[in-house]
């Protein structure tokens, strides 16, 4: 980094902890998707536990976080690009917890639904997953080395998620007409299918907020088409 | 928000004794009924530049200004100048209070002395006015024939500005008002400047960032005689567009 150091150094290696602390529970959160989506495909009900249980982690790594940003910000009363990063910092940190809980989520229907018969072979739920676990990994790299064309990158990624949502549940729908039966497993696949809409949606969040903190722009609730990226 | 300038500052250029050029195509607007800050590290020039706007600088010999600063459409560096009914439309308080060795009463009725205003009732008025508008009223009414500096610090500051006020200015310079009192204090004098601003215009010049982001609207960033950037404070604070600006208001400076 050919960033300047502060006067106060500790200041820097206060920053610095966030900073990592932020990759720290990124690494959880997208380690937390793989499992849930392989407990999910391999019908494995300990490993879904077991997702769920790791969550705690990443609750106590939240509290942690916002409060080292709140003592910065108290302590440090940071300005211009520092004052930019703590507030990225404590949205993201939110950003990362909500996707921990919509893994969470994820785990509990994968559990009920293995108390009952597949339904059918998954295709796009895991193609779904693997995009949202790119989009997380991309967004935590955007902020780590503040690359914006990589956050407009994944901004734009959420549309390939919203579309297989979009096929997830019709496809989900001729099954419901055709057989009654299957109405309860697939409302829990397509509760499934939205929390990794969200999981994106949260993604793209955290990829509004590298946006702003690099360049000041606030690009958030504008639409990805109407930009260059 | 359309914003009116009440002193515009075109390429001004300040040498010291002749020959220190101590500010350098210094241009910006200070706008009407508004806090401008002047910030930057120690002897970038803002408190030099402070002095011009009340030509201060022509209490010592051979310094030399160029360019224009228009109060309205009268350059106040012209020679034809009227110091005197320049620093009365152009206040000035200082880092340390600066009372008269008189009576709270008499340094107010000083300045209104100096205009001519010599009826004793008309300056009773004026002065209970300025003591009001300085918030200083209450805690000296009982004791108005005593000595100014039996005041603590901070009911000093404000006594100074009280005297200042009392001349009816237009503008008032603080350089560095608070930085010789406690926090309380301090805090009285950023309310005070943050009610004044609606009858006047401010510009002050501080070493504390943070005093400068909490009252001013404007904020003119100096660095060795130059100005590097001038926005609106909360700019200034967030996505200041230079990078010398950041590095100085994030502390990253030296």
């Amino acid at each position: 980094m050919e960033e300047k150091r502060h006067i106060n150094i500790q200041y820097d290696n206060e920053l610095r902890e966030v900073k990592d602390s932020l990759i720290y529970v990124g690494a959880l959160t997208e380690k937390a998707i793989e499992q849930g989506i392989i407990a999910l495909l391999n019908r494995d009900t300990e490993m879904a536990r077991q997702v769920i249980a790791n969550d705690s982690l990443i609750d106590k790594l939240d509290i942690e976080i916002e409060e080292k940003c709140i003592r910065l910000l108290a302590l440090r009363q940071p300005a211009a690009k520092d004052l930019r990063f703590i507030t990225t910092a404590i949205k993201i940190n939110g950003h990362l917890e909500r996707i921990g809980d919509m893994v969470v989520k994820i785990a509990e229907k994968t559990i009920i639904l293995n108390q009952e018969p597949l339904l059918k072979p998954y295709v796009d739920l895991p193609r779904m997953a693997e995009v949202a676990q790119r989009m997380i990994k991309e967004s935590l790299d955007a902020f780590v080395n503040e690359d914006v064309a990589l956050a407009h990158k994944v901004r734009k990624d959420d549309e390939i998620i919203d579309k297989l949502n979009e096929q997830i549940f019709r496809e989900l729908l001729t099954f419901m007409m055709e057989n009654p039966h299957t109405i309860h497993r697939a409302m829990i696949i397509s509760q499934i299918s939205k929390s990794l809409e969200r999981i994106s949606d949260h993604a793209e969040g955290i990829a509004d907020m590298v946006i702003y903190m690099v360049t000041g722009e606030s690009v958030r609730h504008k639409p990805t088409s109407a930009e260059n990226g | 928000m359309a914003e009116t300038a009440e002193i515009t500052v075109n390429t001004l250029n300040f040498y010291y004794s002749g020959t220190i050029h101590a500010l350098k195509n210094i241009s910006l607007p200070v706008y009407k009924h508004s806090v401008t800050a002047l910030i930057g590290p120690s002897g970038c020039g803002k408190t030099t530049l402070l002095r011009c706007f009340n030509r201060m600088h022509d209490l010592y010999p051979n310094n030399r200004y160029e360019g224009e600063i228009l109060l309205g459409k009268e350059n106040i560096l012209d020679n034809a100048t009227d110091l005197i009914t320049l620093r009365s439309r152009i206040g000035m308080v200082f880092q340390k209070p600066t009372p008269f060795p008189m009576s709270i009463f008499d340094n107010i009725a000083y300045g209104l002395k100096l205009k001519g205003i010599t009826n004793r009732a008309v300056q009773s008025g004026r002065v209970e006015k300025a003591l009001h508008d300085a918030h200083l009223w209450a805690e000296v009414k009982d004791k108005l024939k005593s000595s100014a500096y039996e005041l603590s610090g901070g009911q000093q500051q404000r006594l100074v500005i009280a005297r200042a006020l009392a001349v009816d200015p237009e503008i008032l310079l603080f350089d560095e008002p608070t930085s010789a009192l406690d926090p309380l204090s301090t805090a009285k004098i950023e309310e005070l400047i943050e009610l004044l601003r609606k009858q006047i215009t401010i510009i002050i010049v501080t070493h504390n960032m943070q005093q400068a982001a909490r009252i001013s609207d404007w904020t003119g960033f100096l660095m060795l005689g130059e100005l590097i950037e001038f926005d609106r404070t909360d700019k200034i604070f967030t996505t200041p567009s230079q990078k010398l600006t950041e590095d100085y208001v994030t502390g990253r400076f030296g």
